[in-house]
């Protein structure tokens, strides 16, 4: 499959997980909203350039926003991650030019403590920075934090499990073969 | 101006992401006035499209208790004909009319239009229903929807096809309510914290209250008829420094599965709105 193609069919994978299957789970508490739809940002190329992977997630975040009817909230948290995506490859990846010889940010490409790293860092970004467009409209600081730590938590753990399911090969591309 | 170029050029990844958050919190922050504006029509009908299949699948796993709840409601409507009541005076005979307009005036007031649900939410702050009739079908915006069990929410949003109606579980709910036994009236609000209860404010502690009284809607309330359930009274939430009720009321209709609705729609709104508004102008 073609990176357009894969990629593609994940972004409708993904929304659809997000909405039919995440948000229609009976909530646990309010605190408690199990994210994974952000995975989508995480997962694209490295190849992508910067401005062509801010527009792409901003138009992820606004079709799930559509859904939900909330229009610019999940396409700001969207954003800022892809925005963010840059600078942490940058500082996380083991020496220079590796980003060139994988695909895209996964655990074998970056190893799995430094993909971990990626992962939580910008886990934490999106939930703060979208709990925290939420607290504009109403709430206290009791429920931007509990709401910022326990979604996070649970979204870590939709991503381990995403991680390990569909656990994915990424070959080693040298400009010898 | 040379400066200017290479600084933006230099920074083009900054601006543009810049730019792309002040759209996104645009759009976030005037949501009503833009989203009508620009995406609203052809959105709704493609996330209602996709609801609508969706839907359809889940509509398999709830049909027995659709059918109960149909069953429940048949029994009711058939409580209520008018052949089951009788007159105690059988030595006059009814003499059939034949005026063929009624002459004491009567005309319609709430017309009502059925509807499903095609799409559903309960664990977002702010919760909305999406159904399958729209501006085609006569639905507008301000109109009453209620379930079998009771109130649902009121229309917020129209596309052809579809429309969205914002439910008792949504922050900008805001429904005239009534005791039922005694007619005290108070307002229902969410304060999004769990689905499971809405809060009902504003009903003075003069009134008799027990837990399990029905909360109806008021006859203030100018989208539903008068009399609607809404809930029953869950328990009390103690404020001894106001001299109103805090009331947590279970909603009775079940947001978890709810696939029928009913429209109504008040036709005589305009015309109240239209009088109370030129009062107030005269009395400022």
């Amino acid at each position: 499959m073609s990176d357009l193609v894969r990629n593609t069919v994940r972004f409708v994978l993904f929304i659809l997980v997000q909405y039919y299957v995440l948000f229609q789970i009976r909530p646990l508490h309010e605190f408690v909203v199990p994210y994974i739809y952000y995975l989508y940002v995480l997962w694209l190329p490295f190849t992508m350039g910067r401005m062509s992977l801010m527009l792409v997630s901003f138009l992820f975040g606004l079709t799930l926003d559509y859904f939900t009817q909330t229009p610019g909230l999940h396409a700001a948290a969207c954003v800022m991650i892809a925005y963010l995506r840059g600078f942490v490859v940058n500082i996380l990846i083991p020496q220079e030019g590796a980003e060139l010889n994988y695909k895209s940010p996964s655990p074998v490409s970056m190893g799995w403590a430094p993909y971990a790293v990626y992962v939580l860092v910008l886990t934490l970004v999106h939930h703060i920075y979208l709990v925290l467009l939420e607290w504009l409209q109403f709430g206290s600081f009791l429920f931007f934090l509990g709401k910022v730590l326990a979604t996070s938590g649970i979204s870590l753990m939709l991503v381990l499990i995403t991680e390990l399911l569909f656990f994915r090969k990424e070959k080693f591309r040298t400009n010898t073969a | 101006m040379r400066n200017i170029f290479l600084f933006i050029r230099r920074y083009f990844n900054f601006v543009f992401f810049v730019v792309l958050q002040v759209v996104a919190l645009y759009i976030l922050f005037h949501y009503n006035k833009f989203h009508e504006a620009v995406f609203s029509g052809v959105a709704n009908e493609l996330t209602g499209n996709i609801g609508g299949k969706y839907s359809n699948v889940t509509n398999y796993f709830h049909l027995k208790s659709t059918n109960d709840q149909l069953a429940k409601e048949n029994t009711e409507l058939r409580n209520a004909l008018f052949s089951n009541f009788t007159r105690p005076d059988t030595s006059q005979r009814t003499v059939q009319d034949t005026v063929p307009y009624d002459t004491l005036g009567h005309f319609r007031k709430y017309k009502w239009r059925d509807a499903r649900v095609v799409n559903n939410s309960v664990s977002l702050p702010n919760n909305t229903l999406t159904i399958n009739r729209g501006s085609n079908q006569g639905v507008q915006k301000n109109m009453g929807v209620i379930s079998s069990q009771g109130v649902v929410g009121v229309v917020i949003n129209t596309s052809s096809n579809y429309a969205v109606v914002m439910s008792l579980l949504h922050r900008q709910t805001k429904i005239s309510a009534s005791l039922k036994k005694t007619g005290e009236t108070g307002q229902v609000s969410w304060d999004g914290t769990s689905p499971l209860f809405v809060t009902l404010k504003h009903i003075p502690k003069s009134a008799p209250i027990a837990k399990g009284d029905s909360i109806v809607t008021s006859s203030y309330a100018s989208y539903f008829p008068p009399g609607v359930l809404i809930g029953t009274i869950m328990d009390v939430v103690d404020d001894k420094s106001s001299s109103f009720y805090t009331l947590r009321i279970k909603p009775a209709t079940n947001f978890f599965n709810v696939q029928y609705v009913s429209v109504v729609e008040n036709m005589l709104k305009d015309e109240q709105a239209k009088l109370e508004e030129e009062t107030n102008k005269i009395n400022q």
